[in-house]
């Protein structure tokens, strides 16, 4: 992998930072609910993607240069573990303890069935 | 089109309906629609995904468990967890707390830390047929990444205290 490809994906990341945080915002501005809808609204898109992704090149139809690309630097940028995690963590503090844990293992499972998903249509195309 | 000058010399379409970045920061646009803020995320999401990818590439997978993952989202998810509790301590989210937040917190915090990996990775170990892998994997994540930010909260609230004691002596 050459130093120029590693360069590509950290200015994807920091392209997908800032279209999470506008998609964020714009999320927020129409939906107003206890359970965090734009983080997981973001992180489900996301996951979704990168299983496309990783499968399109798993069937070779993507290079390795932008399976890391759009990959590792676009949607890894996109989405953020660590914003998911606050949130649970302050709606445990809430006393929100259903809201806090499908925020948690909810919307994990259904992250997972996504990219899941999502691979399986890349490999087969 | 024509533009016009106003009193602090900016220059101002004459379409009223046209948004003006600072114009009189009476109305102040909300922050995903300022392109400098934008733009400070951007900056920390380069360097977030530069770390991220800089390790990830460097260490391999243990056990085909990509441990360095867990490792980058339990970790940001501390100091995040840190971050956000010193800043919304420290004052109303204005000014430099906000830069902070929006560079730190969102960017490079945010580029760090990544969810659409953690799903997908998750999703291949379920395809490889390690099933129990999957589990522990995911579920571990989840879990130690919460404790991370409870711990990150905990520790940002004993510093402010430990540092307004301080300062109250």
């Amino acid at each position: 992998m050459s130093v120029l490809a590693f360069f590509a994906a950290c200015v994807a990341g920091g392209v997908g930072a800032g279209l999470r945080v506008f998609a964020d915002g714009l999320i927020r501005t129409f939906a107003r609910t206890r359970l965090p809808t734009a983080t997981i609204l973001i992180n489900l898109t996301g996951s979704v993607t990168l299983g496309l992704i990783t499968g399109l090149a798993d069937a070779h139809i993507l290079s390795g240069v932008w399976r890391l690309i759009l990959g590792g630097g676009l949607l890894g940028g996109y989405t953020t573990f660590s914003t998911a995690s606050y949130e649970t963590v302050r709606l445990l503090q809430q006393r929100q303890w259903l809201v806090g844990t499908t925020n948690a293992i909810g919307v994990l499972i259904i992250a997972v069935a996504g990219a899941a998903s999502g691979y399986a249509i890349g490999l087969s195309l | 089109m024509e533009w016009l000058l106003n009193d602090r010399g900016q220059t101002l379409p004459v379409d009223s309906d046209m948004e003006v970045q600072d114009w009189s920061g009476v109305v102040s646009r909300p922050v995903h629609l300022r392109k400098r803020f934008l733009a400070l995320v951007g900056l920390g999401g380069m360097a977030g995904t530069a770390a991220r990818e800089g390790l990830t590439l460097c260490t391999p997978a243990l056990n085909g468990l990509p441990v360095v993952t867990l490792v980058i989202n339990v970790v940001g998810a501390f100091l995040l967890g840190l971050l956000l509790e010193l800043l919304a301590r420290g004052g109303a989210d204005t000014g430099l707390r906000r830069t902070m937040r929006l560079l730190l917190g969102a960017g490079v915090l945010g580029g760090f830390t990544t969810y659409s990996s953690l799903a997908t990775d998750t999703a291949l170990l379920l395809h490889g047929g390690s099933a129990l892998d999957a589990l522990v994997y995911a579920f571990g994540t989840v879990i130690l990444g919460a404790a991370a930010s409870w711990g990150g909260v905990a520790v940002g609230t004993t510093t402010h205290r430990l540092r307004s004691g301080r300062r109250g002596r």
